[in-house]
């Protein structure tokens, strides 16, 4: 049970420990056809012993199945087969589900892309040219292009470390399996998933939780964007290029008044408790920083019983130009600066305690959307990358690494030039498939982009629902759109003959 | 500890340990309790979203605007099945039926044809065997996007367009392309003998594809039945094409109460967390069949 994920071992382990290393494909469907059926997948052989490098540097994904296989079947097994008629009865509901299914409606989207959105009149080429002429799919291109690049290529390296340290450890099965789960789970919950991860209000969005809590440690969390002194004479307090501090400079041994309004006090920190007159400071300065405003009012400028004072806002004790002293509110908003030279001073709270407080970054907005979205096509999509690759690590030979060691080649080195190298037609299907799926990728884009921002991360398969279903009503364009799609793949549908026929060769 | 650290050597090397010396191998013990730590942190990460969705679905409303669901570490009394109780009786689960009926006659369907057309393909001697093959082969990566319209097209001249069976039909047809190639493969590793002796014996070749080469082909046919029946059931653009509100699966309920995402958190939590149950209950029960046609078809 806990030994499933190694899928490809299972065959080595299967009483046929050098099938990973056997030099051809020949052998091994030589050997499938030794061994029972039942108990060995051929396809799954053959990407086992493809990926070990010894075979061609192409795909194995095709190469599955295809050279064994290939030379079982194609071998002269007709002799004794049937007529022609019968093969036809076998192969009649594909063939009508296929033609009526996939092949007609290329064709048909080939033509209904030359006309216009409602079909009537024949338009030529406009609508490929309005592809590329219109900003909006121009950003969807874009997007395409981004998701083409940066998805991919991100994949395929955390899949191979991933692979790569779960070699070394013990419970590699239990680890394997978390991170493949996503790839059960359909891109609709994966979409819900993830918005909930980027919700903006760190209470609710867990990337923003722990982006703030981060944050914080860096700099004080108390902060009062809102608050202000009073804008009028009477007022011990008023704003100094951002800053608060007192209208009149203050002696040591003086009790200092920095009363502030402009916040409600339910939106105080849980912390803050009734403000009170601090205690004079021997030889130095002391006061009270507090919202001097209470339900009902309250005295202006005069510290009443209910009115809560301000903690943790950070006080300077300024002398001409130079900071002497700082230090912080206490719950009750009091402060002092003990042992101060005696003279004049002015106390100052800097800007600091006003910026606005910082609120996690947003994901879901223009300018993050589509790196937000390849990082929920990442998580789904690691496991997948990774489980490929570890049957490629598990297929190659100990014999070439421990040679490699005792020539004296240092792990780097052994990874770098014996590893990567023999991995790299593993590499190359994990690469291809994910290139596919970016180029097709519309789910989740579709459910984590916000209505408002759907336009900034649109891609091309979303694009064609839009235009077609969506809303759009254009199915001249939409047509164009999904021609313009299946031309993008096209060659990886070229790579997939070619390398099948050479395998038949 | 210092007998500790004197004895140390001296146990190891008693032990026949090879010519290495103790700083590597410290530096070895290190960097693998380095390794577990990354990968511990990693396997948090991989499993705090969804793990984030199965709490917030058990919180009530106000739970889930006032704090993040990971203060139920702290008040486990936050749990509830409200919402879900809420969901059912707000008719979810006829659409947790629409995609029972869709996806068990699809893959069922898909995997009954793809065999006869790889059987064919696979034992059987006719004229364009070759070519229609490399059709199959490539049509593996043709998008789906291509179809959406002239079906749509296709189904309103027939009257299904918005049926169930027009949903099927779909992904049937989108999904023979992947199970011919690899039932095709797996078939023709069937040895040649058994068929052989079959047609010596008389038997006819639809009694020769049933009894013996079918059976065979469990394990292929698990994978494959299991990647189909994933497929379907995580499928929202051909039902949100091709499904009505009568006949709309879970994927395209759920998605219709995106747009006030907000406010719908408590119909999408518990409606997304029972889309994927039976998936993921599936992914774990038959985990090795799913790997295995995985590495045998990652064409997709």
């Amino acid at each position: 049970m806990t030994e499933r994920l190694d899928g490809p071992q299972t065959p080595r382990g299967g009483g046929d420990a050098a099938r990973g290393a056997s030099p051809g494909p020949d052998e091994t469907s030589e050997k499938t056809g030794e061994t029972s059926p039942v108990a060995t997948h051929p396809a799954l052989e053959d990407v086992a012993s493809g990926e070990d490098g010894t075979t061609s540097s192409a795909p194995p994904a095709l190469a599955t199945g295809g050279p064994a296989a290939a030379k079982v079947s194609y071998g002269g097994s007709g002799n004794l087969g049937p007529s022609p008629k019968v093969a036809l009865y076998f192969l009649l509901p594909a063939a009508v589900l296929l033609g009526a299914w996939v092949i007609y409606p290329i064709v048909y989207s080939l033509i209904r892309s030359l006309y216009d959105g409602g079909g009537d009149t024949f338009v030529g080429i406009s609508n490929y040219t309005a592809i590329f002429s219109d900003s909006g799919t121009l950003t969807t291109i874009r997007n395409n292009l981004i998701w083409v690049v940066v998805a991919p290529s991100l994949v395929t390296v955390l899949g191979l470390i991933f692979a790569v340290l779960t070699e070394r450890i013990r419970w590699a099965t239990a680890f394997k399996l978390i991170v493949f789960m996503p790839m059960a789970v359909s891109l609709l919950a994966s979409g819900v998933i993830f918005r909930l991860v980027y919700e903006q209000d760190p209470d609710k969005g867990v990337a923003n939780a722990v982006i703030t809590s981060v944050h914080d440690l860096f700099a004080s969390s108390s902060s009062y964007p809102n608050a202000r002194p009073r804008e009028n004479d009477a007022a011990p307090d008023l704003v100094d290029k951002g800053a608060v501090v007192t209208r009149q400079a203050v002696q040591v041994g003086q009790q200092v008044l920095l009363p502030l309004v402009g916040m409600r006090p339910d939106a105080l920190p849980d912390g803050a408790v009734a403000a009170k007159q601090a205690p004079p400071a021997s030889g130095g300065l002391s006061g009270t920083v507090w919202l001097d405003f209470a339900p009902g009012g309250g005295t202006p400028n005069q510290i009443d019983g209910t009115e809560k004072g301000l903690p943790d806002v950070t006080v300077e004790a300024v002398a001409g130009t130079e900071v002497k002293a700082t230090t912080t509110t206490a719950a009750d908003g009091t402060f002092s600066f003990p042992g101060l030279a005696a003279g004049q001073y002015q106390v100052r709270l800097p800007q600091s305690n006003f910026t606005q407080q910082f609120g996690g970054v947003t994901w879901l907005g223009p300018a993050l959307i589509t790196p937000a979205i390849i990082g929920a096509f990442i998580w789904v999509w690691a496991g997948f990358a990774m489980v490929l690759i570890a049957a490629g690590l598990s297929a190659i030979p100990r014999d070439a690494l421990e040679a490699a060691r005792i020539d004296g080649a240092t792990e780097w080195q052994v990874f770098r030039r014996i590893t990567i190298p023999l991995l790299s037609p593993v590499l190359l299907v994990v690469l291809v498939t994910m290139i596919i799926n970016t180029l097709k990728v519309f789910d989740l884009v579709f459910v984590i982009a916000p209505g408002s921002v759907q336009p900034n991360a649109n891609v091309i398969a979303l694009e064609m629902w839009r235009v077609s279903f969506g809303g759009g009503g254009n199915q001249g364009l939409g047509s164009a759109l999904a021609i313009f799609l299946l031309i993008l793949v096209l060659p990886f549908m070229i790579i997939n003959i070619r390398r099948f026929r050479r395998d038949q060769a | 500890m210092t007998t500790l650290t004197a004895s140390q050597p001296g146990t190891a090397t008693g032990a026949g340990a090879p010519r290495r010396g103790v700083i590597s191998r410290v530096v070895d013990k290190l960097g693998g309790g380095l390794v577990q730590i990354v990968l511990i942190v990693l396997a948090l990460f991989w499993l705090m979203p969804t793990l984030g969705l199965l709490v917030v679905s058990l919180r009530g409303d106000t739970d889930n605007n006032s704090s993040g669901w990971w203060t139920f570490f702290t008040k486990p009394a936050q749990i509830t099945f409200e919402n879900y109780s809420n969901l059912l009786a707000s008719g979810f689960t006829s659409s947790f039926w629409n995609t029972v009926a869709i996806t068990v006659p699809a893959t069922i369907l898909v995997i009954g044809i793809a065999a006869m057309a790889g059987y064919a393909f696979a034992w059987m001697e006719f004229p364009g065997r070759d070519g229609l093959f490399l059709v199959v082969i490539a049509l593996l990566v043709v998008p789906i996007q291509i179809a959406l319209i002239p079906i749509a097209k296709m189904y309103g001249a027939l009257g299904i367009f918005g049926s169930i069976p027009g949903v099927v039909l779909f992904h049937v047809a989108f999904g023979l392309p992947f199970a011919i190639f690899l039932l095709r493969n797996f078939f023709a590793g069937i040895p040649k003998e058994l068929l052989e002796a079959a047609r010596m014996d008389g038997a006819a070749e639809w009694k020769i594809f049933a009894t013996v080469v079918f059976p065979l082909a469990k394990p292929a046919v698990a994978s494959l039945g299991i990647f189909q029946f994933l497929w379907v059931w995580n499928d929202l653009l051909v039902a949100l094409v091709f499904a009505d509100t009568g006949s709309q699966p879970m994927t395209k309920a759920l998605q219709s109460q995106m747009r006030q995402f907000g406010t719908n958190v408590d119909i999408l939590a518990p409606g997304a967390f029972l889309s994927l149950i039976i998936p993921l209950v599936l992914f774990f029960s038959f985990q090795r069949y799913f790997v295995q046609g995985l590495l045998a078809g990652s064409v997709k």
